[in-house]
């Protein structure tokens, strides 16, 4: 019965009656991830004001993140990226197990960075470096509004992180049980799109707080 | 526009009978079914909506002598920041799209449901969360938050009321927002009826979309931004304290940011009920369907570009005002095509003076009002006069009150019918408009004199030589509370014992009055073939 | 027989080939090392701007390759075109205030 032929004007191809709506889940994925984007505009433009008001000084606290470990964590990311994208690419081959070991990678990757995160907070707060911290009240303001927007920033960036962990390692479980196949790989996709812009977030500060020299 | 057959088939199979193999109320909250979820909305915002009155109602009564007799200067301040909360966050913002969008967009689009009807539910759930919170925030440690509903910094920051916890319910509340919008875009980018193309969608739709496009791109930023005040209180970083180098003119930008483009979200479903209703009651079709579907992106795009406006008289850079300024007269020119394409569409109709067209009527008149008294908020040297006014007051009030509400009260005239299949008392409808038109003017339209004359909002007291205009105001507001009675127990009458409503009681032409009233659960028996625009007055046969 | 509705997006993905994932992310690594180098050299004002545009190069190859936006359907374009607009406009106009005032 093709009634879509008999409708008038343009032909509209309408996804009503299908129980999975692949191109539909990705519109509603990428529209979540603009809010996620705009979340973190916020701070981003707390970030450009005061770093043009207190440029100096943004400097000199820069001096004090470690840019090593900076780096190590963007390195982690983007091949946290690369992998969850063959991961991807993998189950829509219908290579399963490249696909699970390419995601667990994934997992594990993110993992290493909140190590190398928590080894990083952990010198700076035995320097004194926190927030409210007795030794940023001495500092000037510009100094203690960089490491405020510091820890606000790279906090609300890890706890996206570890949010990320969690869903990708359940994808792990349903990759295993056959619930992500290669005719139905959307969960997947959608949940490397919001891996992908949690790196892409790390790209923006990383340059912001840890290139200051 | 498809097979017009009301399956009579249908009697007593409808969504108000199929539990989907729950019972009683588990029916009703676990429900993924867009019409029960927008039920359930209506009900909730409702309940925080009689909230919201009861507090406004007090802080007339406060009014109505100078002095601080009935409240302590302290529990003044929570009230209005309670009141700002709940008709905001919990009423108008949600309001017609939570509501009348959840069951009718579907429907109108000839889909069986939204794209996401889990996320939906979801939605709900998170609202009333958020709302419960908000209520419990009254009774923690400190008391109920006195900042004003702007949560302005640093008072925001040090004072010792339950910031956090109000703070807290306005994220979730967000969060509700935001995955409504991203259902609707969704839902209508991919669900509409075959050969319904864009520009064949009713109006109602397309303020819907405009809606939701800010919903999802203006919601995160005050999200941020609370959670900021949360980390302030919580860590005492600095961010926004000027002792510590701080910019509260940034918490400004960022919480303007969201609110204004937020008034747009209110504004926006409204004035596309008002298109749907003057088309049914003048039984024409609608005059300039494109520039009244564009200029509802218009408005949500331009809405983007005008916060500004809100912090004239704070101490932003000369450049930023007039640039805000200008961007603010801009903005009310989209609203203005709106207006004429409406009176235009009148024109030679055939005109039923139904409630629901009584109800417009009454909306384009507050809301032209609200919207001229904007301009002269908008332009730099008048607003240095009258920023923190009752002038702001009144503007605001004419907009969301007798702009957004006014309509919210109109569409429910519209639509209970076909949501109950029951019809209300019409002469008892239209009386209480009456009170409702007369006792909104009596309460506001004095604000806008005090405001000229100095008065300042959110006092808790004034000056004696404000007495008369005040008590003036008290009074308007006990006639609009009779009004807002005597609406509310004539529809709830009529939604349980009214006389049963044909399909097409109105002689409206979207798809909603195609099925039966009140709607099966699957909405349509057949998706229907959409063949032409909606609007087409010529095939209708009124019931 | 009813017309195969749209249903997956046009590329599902499979068009892309892991070796160009692989070159991809050899850019990255070398453009994190380009922005690292470029932080040691005495530029001024510049090293911030430098510093953003090789983010946002960066930030390009993940969205248009590993994100797929490249092969998408327009719709997703003009999605994220939007999306940026709004970006763009909330920092102009804070910044006519902020970078401006005396």
């Amino acid at each position: 019965m093709s009634q879509l032929q008999e409708a008038h004007g343009q032909v509209i191809t309408s996804a009503e009656h299908l129980h999975r709506d692949a191109k539909g889940a990705k519109i509603g994925m990428w529209l979540f991830l603009f809010t996620e984007l705009l979340l973190f505009t916020g701070m981003f433009l707390l970030y450009a004001a005061y770093r043009y008001i207190y440029s100096a000084e943004f400097h000199r606290a820069g001096l004090e993140t470690n840019t090593l470990i900076g780096a190590f964590n963007t390195i982690i990311l983007l091949t946290s990226s690369l992998t969850v994208a063959i991961s991807i690419a993998a189950i829509e081959r219908g290579e399963k197990r490249l696909s699970i070991a390419f995601l667990v990678t994934t997992v594990l990757l993110g993992f290493l960075f909140l190590v190398n995160k928590y080894f990083e907070w952990s010198s700076e707060i035995s320097r004194g470096i926190y927030p409210a911290s007795p030794k940023l009240m001495e500092q000037s303001n510009g100094e203690n509004l960089f490491f405020g927007l510091y820890y606000a920033m790279t906090g609300l960036h890890g706890l996206h992180v570890v949010a990320g962990i969690i869903v990708l390692s359940s994808l792990v479980v349903l990759l295993v049980r056959n619930r992500i196949t290669q005719s139905d790989p959307v969960k997947l996709e959608n949940a490397g799109l919001y891996w992908h812009l949690v790196d892409i977030i790390w790209i923006f500060l990383f340059p912001l707080f840890y290139l200051i020299k | 526009m498809g097979d017009k057959s009301v399956a009579l088939m249908y009697a007593g199979d409808n969504y108000l009978r199929d539990t989907g193999g729950r019972r009683g109320v588990a029916s009703w909250i676990f429900s993924t079914d867009h019409k029960r979820i927008g039920v359930l909305y209506l009900v909730s915002m409702l309940t925080f909506f009689a909230v919201g009155v009861s507090l406004g109602f007090l802080m007339k009564l406060e009014m109505l002598e100078p002095g601080g007799k009935l409240f302590a200067p302290q529990s003044y301040n929570a009230l209005f920041t309670l009141h700002g909360v709940i008709m905001i966050f919990l009423f108008i913002i949600p309001g017609i799209p939570a509501s009348f969008g959840n069951f009718f967009l579907p429907i109108q689009i000839g889909a069986r449901d939204v794209a996401f009807p889990r996320l939906n539910l979801f939605s709900w759930w998170l609202y009333i969360i958020g709302g419960s919170l908000a209520v419990a925030s009254l009774f923690f440690q400190g008391g109920p938050v006195d900042t004003g509903w702007t949560f302005y910094v640093p008072y925001s920051i040090r004072t010792g009321t339950d910031v956090t916890f109000a703070v807290l319910a306005a994220f979730i509340l967000g969060f509700s927002s935001i995955l409504t919008g991203i259902n609707f875009l969704t839902t209508i980018h991919r669900m509409r009826a075959p050969g319904m193309g864009w520009f064949k969608m009713p109006l109602f739709v397309w303020s819907l979309y405009a809606t939701a496009w800010i919903q999802v791109l203006a919601t995160p930023i005050v999200g941020i931004t609370l959670l900021l005040i949360l980390v302030e209180r919580l860590f005492s970083v600095g961010i926004f304290d000027p002792g510590r180098g701080g910019d509260p003119l940034l918490y400004q930008h960022l919480f303007w940011i969201y609110s204004h483009p937020a008034v747009y979200i209110m504004i926006l479903p409204a004035m596309g009920v008002v298109s749907e209703i003057i088309t049914t009651f003048a039984r024409r079709t609608i005059f300039g369907y494109r520039a009244i579907a564009l200029s509802s992106l218009a408005i949500a795009f331009i809405g983007y570009l005008v916060w500004g406006h809100h912090m004239f008289s704070t101490g932003m850079s000369d450049t930023a005002k007039w640039i805000f300024s200008l961007l603010t007269f801009l903005v009310a020119v989209p609203s203005g095509v709106k207006v004429f394409n409406w009176v235009a569409t009148m024109y030679k109709g055939s005109i039923d003076l139904a409630p629901p067209f009584l109800f417009v009527m009454a909306f384009i008149f507050l809301f032209s009002i609200g919207g001229l008294t904007g301009l002269i908020l908008g332009s730099l040297a008048t607003d240095v006069h009258l920023t923190d006014t009752y002038f702001v007051v009144a503007h605001f009030h004419y907009q969301m009150f007798g702009g957004v509400a006014f309509i919210f009260f109109g569409a429910l005239h519209y639509w209970l019918p076909k949501m109950f299949g029951r019809m209300y008392n019409l002469k008892v409808a239209k009386w209480s408009l009456l009170f409702l038109f007369i006792g909104f003017n009596m309460l506001y339209f004095p604000m806008f004199i005090m405001g000229y004359e100095g008065m300042p909002r959110r006092y808790f007291t004034y000056l004696p030589q404000f007495a008369t205009l005040q008590r003036i105001s008290t009074f308007g507001s006990w006639v609009l509370v009779t009004g807002l009675i005597v609406m509310f127990a004539n529809l709830v009458r009529g939604v349980i014992r009214g006389a049963k409503a044909p399909a097409n009681p109105w002689g409206g032409t979207t798809l909603e009055w195609t099925i039966p009233s009140p709607p099966p659960k699957e909405n349509f028996e057949e998706i229907p073939r959409v063949k032409h625009e909606p609007y087409r007055h010529e095939e209708v046969v009124v019931q | 027989m009813r017309r195969a509705m749209q249903t997956t997006p046009k590329s599902a993905g499979s068009s892309v080939r892991y070796g160009t994932y692989i070159l991809v992310w050899l850019a990255l690594i070398a453009l994190t090392s380009l922005t690292v180098g470029v932080a040691g050299m005495n530029i001024g004002a510049l090293t911030v701007v430098v510093a953003l545009l090789i983010a946002a190069i960066k930030s390009s190859l993940v969205v248009n390759i590993f994100m797929h936006i490249k092969f998408e359907d327009m719709i997703f374009k003009v999605f994220l075109g939007i999306a940026g607009l709004i970006l763009f406009i909330i920092y102009a106009l804070t910044f006519a205030d902020v970078f401006i005032r005396k």
